[in-house]
C-alpha cells in the first residue's frame, strides 16, 4: 500500500516538475487524435452524404424516355415518335430476364384544390414498385402505393414532404382529402425527407404520386412519359437496357440498335463513378491519416526520447538514492499512460466540440460528421504507445547505467 | 587481512576511465579496509582519485578490476535490486556538487530516499522535518535548491544523506562551500553521528576537519600514499 502511494507521489511530483514535457507530449497526443479523428469523421460524413445524395434518385435505376426513331426500319422512315403504353411495359415485365423491377411514370402538371387553396402541382402516375426503386420511404403512419391501389384505380396519393407541409402544415396529412383535377383524393403517405442530388422531372419533395391506373383514368393519358427499371445485377445494367430495347423494338417496330428511339439515363454509371471516387477518397484519407499519425508519432517520440535523455542525470540521482530500475520504468509507464489518457481525452473532447459546432448549413455538401470513438481511442493509444516505446529504451538504458555515469550525462 | 568487523574491504581496486581517445587510470590498485565505527578523512590533491574512490565505496560506480566487499558481501555479485537497497539503506552519500533535483523543494529532495525506502507518509514527514531542523533549514523547506545558497544546498544534501539513517556516511567535500561557522556546524553533526556509532568517510581539504578524524588516508595519483591506520594500529606512512 505504502509503496503504491509512494509511487503515486513521485509520479505526481515528476509530472508537475516536468511541465514542458508533460505539456508537449500531451499536446502531441491531443493534436494527433484530433487530426486523425476529425479527418475520418469528415471523410465518413462526406461518404455517407454522397451516397445519400445519389440514392435520393433511386437504387441504381435506369431511366428510359421514349423518343423518336433515328434510323429507318422495315420500310418505316426515321423520326417516328415512339409511344409506349402500359401494355408494352407489362410485356417487358414478363419477358425481360435481366430486369428486376420496372415502373412506368405518367406525368403532368395538374390543378390541386384544398379548401380555398388552389395550386398547380406535378403529379406522377406510377406503379407500386416505384416506391422502392426510387427510395420513396414513407414517414411513420403512412405508406406508399400498393398493388391494390393500382388494380382498383384507387384515388389515393403519396405526397412529397414539402408539398404536404405546404398543404397541411403541422397537422397529420394521412387520411386527409383534397381534390386533384376535379376528383377527391385521399392522402396515404408522406415522403420521409431525403436528399436528392439529381432528378429528371422536379424534386420528389414537391410531387404527388398516384397509381398509374388512376392517372390514366383521370387524365385520359395513354402513353407513358418515361419508365424506370432496375437490373437483377448492377454489373449487367447495360445488357438489361439492351434487352428492354430489343423487346420494345419487336413490339413497336424499330431498329433494336437505335438508341435514340429509347433514350436511357443509366444512373448506375453514377454509382460506378461514385464507387471509384470513394475508393480513391478513402485511400486518400487512409494515407493522410497514416501520415498524420507518423508525423504525430515522430513528434511524440522525439519529445519523449529527448526528455528522457535530458532526465538521465535525474535518473542517476534517483538510482544513487536507492530507486530500483523497475520502479523508474514502471513510473515512466504510468506517466505515459496518464499523459495518453489525458491527451486522448482532450483530443476527443475537441473533436466532439468541432463536430457539435459544425454549421448545419454545410450538411448538404459534407453531411454531419460523427466521431468514431474507436478511431479516436486507437489513435491516442497508438500515439501513447509510440511515445512509450520512444521513451522506454532511453529510460531503461539510463536506469541500467551506474548512477555516477548517469548523473554525469548532460 | 580481512577482519570480521571490517565494513569496507577493497583489494587491488583499479578504475580506468575510457574517454575514447585517452584512458585515464584514476585508481591504480587501492587496498583499503575500514572497520565499523571508524571516522576516516580522505585527503589528497585535486584529481588524485578521491571522488572516484568514494563513488566505488558507495556502490555508485563499478571498478575496472579488483575486489570490493561491503560487510563481507561481494558487491560485484549483487543484483540490481540489492544494490538499490544498499544505496538506499546502508550508504548515505553527500556529493561534491550536491546533486539535488532542481525542480523540487528542499523538503521533497530530502524526502526522496524515504519514498524509495517505502517509509509511510507520516513517518516521512516526521523524519524530514527533524532533519531539516537539525541542519538548520526548518524555515527553508519549501524552497527550491536554486533558491538556496551554496551552503544551504550543502546542508540539504547532508539531510538527504542522513534520511534513511545509513550505516555509512560518505561525504565528498562536505564543508567545501561553507563558511567556517556553518562548516563547523556540519562537522559537529558528523561528530555526533560518529559518536552514535556510525561509520564515516569524509573527503576534505580542510585540515581542521581532517584532524578531527581518527584516521587519515592520503591519495596521490590513484594510489594510497599514507594511511594513519585504524586507531591503535601503527600510523606509519606507507611510502
Ligand atoms: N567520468 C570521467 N571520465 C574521465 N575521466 C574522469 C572521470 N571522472 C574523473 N576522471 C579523472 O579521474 C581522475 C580522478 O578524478 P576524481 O574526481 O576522482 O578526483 P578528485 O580527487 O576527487 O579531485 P577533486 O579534489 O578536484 O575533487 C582525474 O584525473 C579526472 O580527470
Ligand atoms: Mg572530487
Amino acid at each position: 500500500m505504502t509503496s503504491i502511494f509512494n509511487s503515486l507521489r513521485q509520479l505526481w511530483r515528476d509530472l508537475r516538475t516536468q511541465k514542458l514535457r508533460t505539456f508537449l507530449t500531451t499536446l502531441g497526443i491531443v493534436w494527433g487524435t484530433v487530426a486523425v479523428t476529425l479527418l475520418l469523421s469528415f471523410g465518413q460524413a462526406m461518404h455517407r452524404q454522397m451516397l445519400k445524395n445519389v440514392l435520393g434518385l433511386g437504387n441504381a435505376i435506369v431511366i428510359t424516355f421514349p423518343r423518336s426513331t433515328s434510323k429507318p426500319f422495315e420500310g418505316l422512315g426515321k423520326g417516328r415518335p415512339m409511344r409506349v403504353t402500359e401494355e408494352d411495359i407489362e410485356l417487358v415485365r414478363k419477358r425481360a430476364t435481366l430486369v428486376d423491377a420496372i415502373s412506368s411514370e405518367y406525368a403532368d402538371n395538374l390543378q390541386l384544390k384544398l379548401g380555398t387553396k388552389t395550386m398547380a402541382v406535378d403529379v406522377s402516375g406510377v406503379s407500386p414498385e416505384f416506391g422502392e426503386m426510387r427510395n420513396m420511404i414513407p414517414q411513420m403512419g403512412g405508406r406508399f402505393l400498393n398493388p391494390l391501389d393500382e388494380s382498383q384505380k384507387r384515388r389515393v396519393a403519396f405526397l412529397g414532404n414539402e408539398l404536404a407541409e405546404d398543404l397541411f402544415g403541422a397537422s397529420n396529412p394521412v387520411g386527409q382529402i383534397f381534390r386533384l383535377h376535379g376528383s377527391p383524393f385521399t392522402v396515404i403517405g408522406v415522403l420521409e425527407p431525403k436528399t436528392q442530388d439529381s432528378s429528371y422531372s422536379g424534386r420528389d419533395k414537391d410531387k404527388v404520386n398516384i397509381p398509374g391506373s388512376t392517372f390514366r383514368a383521370l387524365t385520359g393519358q395513354k402513353y407513358v412519359n418515361l419508365f424506370i427499371f432496375t437490373s437483377t445485377d448492377v454489373q449487367k445494367t447495360k445488357q438489361a437496357a439492351d434487352e428492354v430495347r430489343s423487346i420494345l423494338a419487336g413490339k413497336l417496330r424499330f431498329d433494336p440498335t437505335d438508341k435514340e428511339a429509347m433514350m436511357t439515363w443509366d444512373t448506375t454509371e453514377m454509382f460506378q463513378f461514385m464507387d471509384s471516387f470513394m475508393t480513391a477518397f478513402k485511400a486518400f484519407l487512409a494515407i493522410v491519416g497514416s501520415l498524420t499519425l507518423v508525423v504525430g508519432g515522430i513528434g511524440v517520440s522525439n519529445i519523449m526520447s529527448v526528455v528522457v535523455e535530458e532526465r538521465t542525470p535525474e535518473i542517476g540521482v534517483k538510482m544513487a538514492l536507492g530507486a530500483r530500475p523497475r520502479g523508474i520504468l514502471s513510473q515512466f509507464l504510468a506517466e505515459t499512460l496518464i499523459l495518453t489518457a489525458v491527451g486522448g481525452g482532450i483530443g476527443l473532447l475537441i473533436t466532439f466540440g468541432i463536430c457539435e459546432a459544425w454549421p448545419a448549413g454545410m450538411e448538404e455538401f459534407i453531411g454531419i460528421p460523427e466521431v468514431d470513438l474507436h478511431v479516436a481511442l486507437l489513435t491516442s493509444a497508438l500515439l501513447g504507445l509510440i511515445g512509450f516505446v520512444a521513451g522506454f529504451f532511453p529510460a531503461r538504458s539510463a536506469a541500467n547505467l551506474d548512477p555516477v555515469v548517469a548523473m554525469k550525462m548532460t | 587481512m580481512t577482519t570480521n568487523d571490517s565494513i569496507i574491504a577493497m583489494e587491488q581496486i583499479r578504475k580506468v576511465y575510457d574517454t575514447g581517445k585517452v584512458q585515464v587510470e584514476a585508481l591504480r590498485g587501492i587496498d583499503l579496509e575500514i572497520s565499523k565505527g571508524e571516522f576516516v578523512a580522505i585527503v589528497g590533491p585535486s584529481g588524485s582519485g578521491k571522488s572516484t574512490l568514494m563513488n566505488l565505496i558507495g556502490c555508485l560506480d563499478t571498478p575496472t578490476s579488483g575486489v570490493y566487499r561491503l560487510t563481507g558481501q561481494l558487491v560485484a555479485g549483487m543484483k540490481k535490486d540489492e544494490l538499490a537497497t544498499v544505496r538506499n539503506r546502508r550508504v548515505g552519500f553527500i556529493f561534491q556538487n550536491f546533486n539535488l533535483l532542481p525542480q523540487i523543494s528542499a523538503y521533497e529532495n530530502v524526502e526522496m530516499p524515504l519514498l524509495f525506502g517505502g517509509v509511510p507518509r507520516r513517518e516521512r514527514r516526521r523524519r524530514v522535518e527533524a532533519l531539516m531542523e537539525r541542519v538548520g533549514l526548518a524555515d527553508r523547506m519549501e524552497h527550491k535548491p536554486t533558491e538556496l545558497s551554496g551552503g544551504q544546498m550543502q546542508r540539504v544534501a547532508v539531510a538527504r544523506a542522513l534520511a534513511m539513517d545509513p550505516d555509512i556516511l560518505l561525504a565528498d567535500e562536505p564543508t567545501g562551500n561553507l563558511d567556517t561557522s556553518s562548516g563547523g556546524d556540519i562537522m559537529e553533526l558528523f561528530q555526533d553521528l560518529w559518536e552514535q556509532g556510525g561509520t564515516m568517510l569524509v573527503i576534505t581539504h580542510d585540515p581542521a576537519l581532517a584532524r578531527r578524524a581518527r584516521r587519515q588516508v592520503e591519495i596521490q595519483d590513484g594510489l594510497i600514499t599514507r594511511d594513519t591506520g585504524s586507531p591503535g594500529a601503527d600510523s606509519t606512512p606507507l611510502r
